[in-house]
């Protein structure tokens, strides 16, 4: 399945610059070993102990992916896949 | 430095005060590469937390979206401290992942007097930067004395 990948702004050293690139998969996992043989350390930026990082959202088209299977979440040909790191944070 | 229109710190402090004593959140979003602060845009915090914040995770993706379709990015992000000072605590370095944002902390500790400081964070490294309060981009650069007469 070819999606089209948003990268933000923070990731897209990792891209040359591009805001969005091309990827395949089946699934949330396989989408991002794929951006992984393209541009090298993005998976590390996204993944951490085998789940999402917790203040990176992953959206497939306009759903977050915490609420449709995290990396297992099911992608299809012409899906949008969004990253965007969470705006968070406080003096905690 | 952070050139900023008196309206919008007036807006920033405004929502401070009125979500106290949990901390408020928001973006002012500007043309991009213009580093001018212009479309106020109030955000919720999910958290609805006196000592965190974070941006619901659909108006995160609805806020992105409608920023792109108009060349627009976050030139500021704000956060309030209700009993802290206003500076980024190791936690708002952390997860800060807008490295051309400038970072504006509000405390909101003293019920009179607001703290008003903002900041470069890139790759967790803080750097605070001056703030000029202006009240027109037009006379940016000519000083508070110095706007012509009408």
């Amino acid at each position: 399945m070819a999606v089209t990948v948003s990268i933000p702004t923070i990731l897209r050293t990792h891209t040359g610059g591009e805001k969005t690139v091309p990827a395949a998969g089946d699934t949330l996992a396989q989408v991002i070993d794929d951006l992984e043989a393209n541009h090298g350390g993005l998976k590390a930026r996204l993944v951490k102990d085998g789940v999402l990082h917790r203040f990176v959202n992953v959206y497939v088209n306009d759903e977050d992916v915490r609420f449709a299977g995290g990396l297992e979440a099911k992608v299809a040909d012409g899906d949008n896949v969004t990253i965007l790191p969470a705006v968070a944070g406080g003096a905690r | 430095m952070l050139t900023i229109r008196r309206d919008l710190v007036d807006a920033m402090v405004a929502h401070a005060r009125r979500d106290h004593p949990d901390e408020a959140c928001g973006v002012i979003a500007g043309p991009d590469g213009s580093d001018r602060p212009e479309r106020f845009i109030p955000m919720l915090n999910a958290a609805r937390s006196p000592t965190f914040y974070e941006f619901d995770s659909g108006d995160l993706l609805r806020l992105y979206r409608e920023m792109d379709a108009n060349d627009e990015v976050p030139v500021v992000i704000y956060h309030s401290h209700t009993a802290t000072e206003a500076y980024p605590s190791r936690t708002d370095a952390k997860i800060a992942a807008e490295p051309y944002a400038h970072y504006v902390l509000v405390s909101t500790r003293d019920p009179h007097e607001h703290e008003l400081r903002s900041f470069r964070i890139v790759d967790g490294v803080i750097t605070e930067e001056p703030v000029e309060v202006v009240e027109s981009y037009r006379f940016a650069h000519t000083g508070p004395d110095d706007v012509p007469e009408l």
